[in-house]
């Protein structure tokens, strides 16, 4: 299924990766990073470990861990 | 095939680029290529002057920084000394194509075997916002305040139909950074690219449609839209020359 961690200090709350998610697993979170953005938050019953918003994210904020069985991978 | 996707060892930390700029993805992509090609150690890259050259806070690699508009012409002779390296350049389309256009166009038509990375925003990112060769016409910017016109300015500057006709450049590629399928396209636009040099085969030059949501004064979501829109329907993305030069 793959796991997915955030590294929201990294975030500045773009958007891009909520564009991108096809399972609707991420949103803007209530949380403001150091730098003073408001920063996503993942929904892992909902993540499928995809990968779409490692690759769409222009800040480095995502890692999908092992994604061995996830039928959706990118 | 890899069962993780986590961020290349190469790249060092957070990137200072705005929220939304395409030039965090470009980077790494770059980051990525390398490590898959086993060249992240050997790779020297020519940093240009505009918000391209922020790439110098998150990729970890040798870089060197360039005169405004002269990274093509750094990296050319970069590569002729050292040419087991990898050397790329990393230029926005204000630095390669407008002050340093005739850098670019010589380093395609002297075959100098390096490649070149175009991260095409359609304005001056840094500068805040004025006009590049590629703005597109009726674009609002800072010195196009009614919108680009082909009467005061001209058509913008498609350079990978310049290259396309000089008959020894070995790989040309356009990409986007605009949705997760481009910018995988992208990721394999510039590995080909740097493969193509390292074989000794001639110029290669992959150029990215890139939004400037800043300076665009648009949402990010938005912006990207906008390249998928506009922007990609005047320059076609897509793989132009493969397979050429010396080892053609
Ligand atoms: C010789 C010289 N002229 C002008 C400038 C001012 N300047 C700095 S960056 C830049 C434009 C950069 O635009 P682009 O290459 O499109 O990069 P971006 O910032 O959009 O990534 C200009 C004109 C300069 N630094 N040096
Ligand atoms: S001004 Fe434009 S090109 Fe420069 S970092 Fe911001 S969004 Fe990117």
């Amino acid at each position: 299924m793959g796991k997915i961690s955030l590294n929201t200090g990294y975030c500045k709350s773009c958007g891009l990766c909520i564009r991108a998610c096809t399972r609707g697993a991420l949103s803007i979170s209530g949380k403001t990073n150091e730098k003073g953005y408001r920063v996503i938050a993942a929904d892992d019953m909902k993540c499928v470990g995809c990968g779409l918003c490692y690759t769409v994210c222009p800040d480095y904020v995502f890692t999908i861990e092992d994604q061995t069985g996830s039928e959706w991978t990118v | 095939m890899a069962m993780t996707k986590k961020i290349p060892d190469t790249i060092k930390g957070a990137n200072t680029f705005c929220p939304g700029c395409g030039h965090g993805v470009v980077v790494r992509l770059i980051a990525e290529a390398l490590e898959e090609l086993g060249h992240a150690d050997d790779a020297i890259c020519a940093v240009a002057v505009g918000c391209s050259c922020l790439v110098n806070v998150a990729l970890g690699i040798d870089k060197i920084g360039c005169p405004h508009g002269r990274a093509s012409a750094c990296a050319a002779g970069i590569k002729r000394v050292r040419p087991g390296n990898l050397v790329f350049s990393y230029q926005g389309d204000g630095d390669s194509l407008s002050i340093g256009l005739a850098e670019t166009v010589y380093s395609a038509q002297r075959n100098e075997k390096f490649t070149q990375i175009i991260v095409n925003n359609g304005v001056f990112g840094m500068t805040g916002g004025q006009a590049s060769p590629c703005t597109l016409i009726g674009q609002k910017t800072t010195t196009t305040v009614d919108g680009r016109s082909v009467n005061m300015s001209g058509v913008p500057l498609d350079i990978m139909k310049m290259f396309g006709q000089i008959e020894s450049v070995a790989y040309l590629a356009r990409g986007s950074v605009h949705d997760a399928q481009n910018i995988l396209n992208t990721k394999r636009y510039i590995k080909k690219a740097f493969e193509a040099q390292m074989a000794g085969a001639g110029f290669s030059c992959v150029e990215i449609l890139s939004p400037c949501p800043t300076n665009w004064h648009m949402e990010p979501v938005d912006s990207m839209e906008r390249i998928a829109g506009v922007v990609s329907a005047y320059y076609p993305i897509g793989e132009i020359v493969t397979g050429g030069g010396l080892n053609a």
